[in-house]
């Protein structure tokens, strides 16, 4: 009977597959306790300014509309950890879009028809949403998003850049992007008669959903239940709790009954977080041999009145070459806008479009191979910190991706490979994401039959969380994986860390593993059976995690793409694209290609597709709808390949891996900017890469 | 939204008297277009008239050889056709390049025709359009306006009509045909969508109550052959930033018949009629599609951020042009 585990690494097959494509699996909004009321936020539709009135009067006499809240009657909120949940506490209005009524109905057509039939009047205040390198409200942050600080220099970097002897100086601008997740962010929640809330919420960690709502309501954590136990994706979006979480709890408070908020499309840009637009400022000097001397990244960015988000995209530069002269800084200025948050990567995907893009230039003004480029000024110690790394596997990532992608039989030339109207092209960028790590407990319980049952609050965002703890506790047991239970998505469950950051697999395994280990050496010990109720063992790693690194712990990639520019339409279309990570010991190289692949799709998306515009007369942004934000349809990425080396390294944590669900997204845009570049010859600096932008250079 | 009644007709003059006798009466064909802006809060009928289960839903050839396609006829059906492809390809490209699948398995020929534009400030009810509320203003000008016209509009409006199949019909001399309250009529596709003017709000001729029932295709032109070229930000599912239909036959060396539309240019279909002059009985060379295009586009008035549009468009109709002509 007693069967091995799989190997960490086998693709096993996702343990909630058949529930989901047979629809049976439940998400947030699928959730329907008896006598569950409809909530509709009515979004604010001016920039800035303050509520002046709003008359109720005809939506409550429509049929169905049970209430309707504002800042008059809503229940009043403990002041939340994040502002954007401050919702419906007074009349100011921050941005366009921000929420500030919600009517509550029997349907959802109902409280949509009284959001309709609201009277609101404001009071206009000028408004201020477009960035610009001039803005005079920008400013230097005392911390990035990440906590980095937001200045780093090293070196005189003014006198090297002006003393090398080849320079690079460009500048880099990328527009909003948003997450839009398939499943939209949405809310039930239902509290009981002894004081208990229970929401089912689409989030990416739930036991963080709780303690937001528990600081928000002015209750303890333990007085709520936070249910996510299936996610249809999030994209950093649902790391935290949205305005929808609060706005249900606080109707199902005003109503007495539950009380369920699906977000519609049209209404997430506003209150979900985007990934805030950057101009970034490169400046590259290197010897006639391609040794950098001088790397500056300095960008520009927005945040909202509300928070202060501050995208890191100069952090990466701190990382990725060696240079004896460095300057990464940040600046923002705080516009009428919607709140920026975290969307996939956020800092290294858009930095390192412009540092891979800068980096493809520089090869070219050398006339040096990029791959070579990059390989030469590989270092070896993290150059900001000079900490050693644990493992850099950037250069091997770059020699077997050119290996496979037939790199090197590339001829360098611009603009000289035709076929008929086709332009053909091919580039490569950097890829590089850090190693987060966040203390998670789990519990494991043996049964007299051999089973095993495991309990940690992971969330599954589609990534296939369920089956790789699983793996890591069927190895951890010696058991076999049918053996194994896994319970995740409740925040009843031991706590967890949110999936985000590339951290969720190796903090919640780190616990499993913890857990699973002294269970097994507990049974082991033990004579005689297993007892008839079982041995139970709860581990947690705040003191593992709590442990500074000595090492520099960050995985690395390359991306290679091929593209066909339209030279009479300016349409780029991506041919292949070929990605190599070094992100640890892959745990499942099945649910890994998935991530890697997803990124990669994603920063094909951020490359030459996905566009958004700040309406300067209404403060909003344009494309709301899946039909106008132009995420990559399937014709879009016709061939993609995810591989990996194997990265043996020891001070990651006991499974020996690194975070993938970003790193597919960085650099991948760079590499496809870079592939435009060698097709035509027309260097753009700006995202994203449609027809308006390189026809003027084509025609 | 808005309770609202629905009614499955059994007839088309069943349809067109509930519809001429029924405030706010609106039909409804696949509903892909229609049933969006019912959620968006912009359309907000009292009365939803079914007509996709009339019998219209056949394509059947015409005693001169041409082809009568029904209003209901879905869109991946008559792109389908045998006859569509073989006789019309232009027609069969431009259903294929628009919307996806799915969309295109329930959208109907009439609705397709009849879809509104996709102007981001028509489809948000907190914002101005003339289109949407006539007088209140078109904030597009000054805002976002990459996508919006470039011939045609006016200070009231610079929406362009969504529709590939529209520039298809138009280029191939198609009929609209319309059944009211006063009996039937034929409009041709090439004047069935309107230009803005100071009513934006209506789009095509159509009158109240009238309802599509057939498009027909005339015999193709003696030696002719089609096409239907599409420049768009992604490789499916995206509307177009500019496309052509073209339909040229060649005898000699010298064009004898030539027909060319532009769809993302305009309020409608842009049938290039100038165009059209200067190709008739010229040599069919590419400096001839040349002056063609260019003699037509002229006109062209972009906004701020979509002057691309003209070059673009150009491009694809001198391709277009080349490659039929190439190809006879």
């Amino acid at each position: 009977m007693s069967q091995a585990p799989p190997p960490l690494g086998t693709p096993v097959l996702r343990h909630e597959g058949r529930e989901k494509v047979t629809g049976t699996a439940r998400y947030a909004a699928e959730h329907t306790p008896p006598g569950c009321l409809y909530g509709w936020p009515v979004p604010a539709t001016l920039a800035r300014g303050r509520v002046d009135a709003i008359r109720a009067q005809e939506a409550l006499a429509l049929p169905g509309v049970h209430a309707v809240l504002t800042h008059d009657n809503a229940p009043r909120l403990k002041e939340p950890d994040d502002p954007v949940l401050a919702v419906l506490q007074n009349d100011r209005v921050p941005h366009r879009g921000w929420p500030v009524a919600l009517v509550v109905a029997d349907t959802p057509e109902g409280a949509r028809a009284g959001a309709e039939a609201l009277r609101i009047t404001y009071e206009t205040a000028g408004h201020d949403v477009l960035l610009g390198e001039d803005h005079p409200g920008l400013y230097i942050p005392e911390t990035v998003n990440g906590g980095y600080p937001a200045v780093r220099e090293r070196g005189d970097i003014e006198r090297a850049f002006a003393t090398a002897p080849v320079q690079i100086d460009a500048t880099y601008t990328i527009g909003a992007l948003h997450n839009h997740p398939m499943e939209p962010h949405a809310t039930t929640a239902q509290w009981d008669e002894g004081g208990h809330l229970t929401v089912y919420d689409s989030s990416q960690g739930s036991t963080k959903v709780r303690d937001s709502l528990a600081t928000a309501f002015g209750i303890r954590p333990q007085q709520i239940t936070a249910v996510s136990e299936h996610v249809g994706g999030g994209f950093g979006s649902k790391g935290t709790p949205r305005p929808q979480a609060v706005l249900a709890a606080m109707a199902a408070r005003h109503t007495g009954r539950p009380v369920k908020i699906a977000l519609p499309r049209r209404q997430m840009p506003a209150v979900t977080g985007h990934r805030a637009p950057t101009v970034q400022h490169v400046r590259l000097g290197a010897d006639l041999d391609g040794t950098l001397t001088a790397v500056g990244h300095e960008i520009i960015t927005h945040t909202s009145t509300v928070k202060e988000f501050v995208e890191q995209a100069a952090v990466p530069a701190r990382i990725m070459y060696g240079s004896a002269t460095s300057r990464t800084a940040h600046r923002v200025v705080a516009l009428d806008v919607p709140s920026p948050s975290w969307m996939r990567a956020p800092g290294e995907a858009p930095g390192m479009y412009a540092l891979e893009s800068a980096m493809d230039e520089l090869a070219s003004a050398l006339g040096m191979d990029p791959v070579e480029l990059r390989i030469r000024n590989d270092p070896a110690n993290e150059p900001d910190s000079g900490r050693a790394f644990s493992s850099r596997g950037l250069a091997a990532c770059l020699e077997k991706g050119a290996a496979r992608f037939g790199w090197y039989d590339r001829d360098p030339r611009p603009a000289i490979r035709e076929e008929g109207p086709l332009l053909l092209g091919t580039g490569v960028a950097a890829a590089t994401y850090p190693v987060y790590i966040a203390p998670s407990s789990a519990s494991a319980h043996a049964a007299p039959d051999g089973s095993y049952r495991i309990r940690v609050n992971a969330t599954d965002i589609g990534t296939g969380a369920r089956t790789v703890l699983a793996q890591i506790a069927a190895d951890a047991l010696g058991a076999p994986l049918e053996n194994v239970r896994i319970d995740i998505g409740s925040s009843d469950l031991p706590d967890a860390p949110l999936a985000g950051g590339s951290s969720g697999t190796a903090s919640w395994g780190w616990s499993v593993h913890k857990a699973c280990t002294l269970l097994r050496r507990q049974t082991g010990e033990r004579t005689g059976p297993v007892p008839a109720d079982g041995l139970t063992v709860t581990a947690d790693t705040q003191q593992e995690t709590a442990e500074e690194s000595p090492y520099a712990r960050h995985a690395f990639g390359a991306h290679f793409a091929e593209v066909a520019v339209h030279s009479r339409t300016g349409e780029v279309r991506l041919r292949r694209m070929l990605g190599v990570f070094a992100a640890g010991r892959i745990l499942n190289s099945r649910t890994a290609r998935s991530q890697f692949i997803g990124g990669m799709t994603m920063g094909v998306g951020m490359a030459l597709t996905e566009a958004s515009t700040m309406d300067p007369v209404f403060g909003d942004f344009t494309e709301s709808d899946l039909a106008s934000y132009h995420v990559p349809a399937c014709a879009d990425v016709p061939e993609i390949e995810a591989h990996w080396i194997d990265e043996e390294d020891p001070h990651l944590n006991p499974m020996g891996s690194k975070g993938i669900g970003e790193i597919g997204i960085v650099g991948a845009a760079a590499a496809v900017g870079n592939a435009v570049r060698h097709a035509t010859g027309i260097r753009l600096r700006s995202l994203p890469l449609t027809p308006d932008t390189l026809l003027p250079y084509l025609l | 939204m808005k309770p609202f009644a629905y009614l499955r007709a059994r007839s088309a003059d069943e349809a067109v008297r509930e519809s001429s006798s029924r405030p706010g009466a609106v039909f409804l064909g696949g509903g892909t277009n229609l049933v969006d802006l019912m959620k968006l809060g912009v359309e907000a009928p009292e009365l939803l008239i079914d007509i996709s289960r009339l019998p219209l839903d056949r394509v059947a050839d015409t005693a001169d050889g041409g082809l009568r396609i029904g209003a209901t006829v879905r869109n991946s059906d008559l792109a389908a056709h045998p006859a569509v492809r073989t006789r019309y390809p232009a027609l069969s490209q431009a259903l294929l390049s628009g919307a996806s699948g799915q969309l295109r398995n329930t959208a109907t020929t009439g609705g397709n025709l009849l879809q509104r534009t996709r102007c981001p400030y028509f489809q948000d009810t907190s914002k101005p359009c003339n289109k949407r509320e006539p007088g209140t203003g078109c904030p597009a000008r000054d805002s976002a306006q990459r996508d919006l016209a470039v011939l045609g509009h006016s200070e009231h409006c610079v929406a362009t009509h969504p529709s590939d199949l529209a520039v298809a019909l138009s280029a191939l001399d198609a009929d609209v045909q319309l059944h009211g309250p006063d009996g039937g009529r034929t409009v041709s596709a090439a004047a069935f969508h309107r230009l803005p003017g100071d009513t934006p709000d209506r789009d095509t001729e159509i009158r109240p109550g009238e309802l599509i029932t057939d498009v027909v295709l005339p015999p193709r032109p003696h030696g002719a052959a089609s096409l239907y070229r599409k420049a768009r930000d992604r490789a499916s599912f995206a509307f177009a930033l500019a496309s052509v239909a073209a339909v040229l036959s060649v005898r000699a060396g010298r064009i004898e018949h030539a027909a060319l539309a532009f769809g993302g240019l305009a309020h409608r279909p842009w049938r290039a009629w100038a165009a059209e002059d200067v190709l008739r009985g010229a040599p069919a060379t590419d400096e001839t599609f040349a002056r063609a295009v260019d003699a037509e586009l002229a006109a062209a008035r972009p906004l701020r951020e979509n002057a691309f549009k003209v070059g673009l468009a150009r491009n694809l109709a001198v391709d277009a042009l080349a490659e039929l002509a190439a190809d006879s």
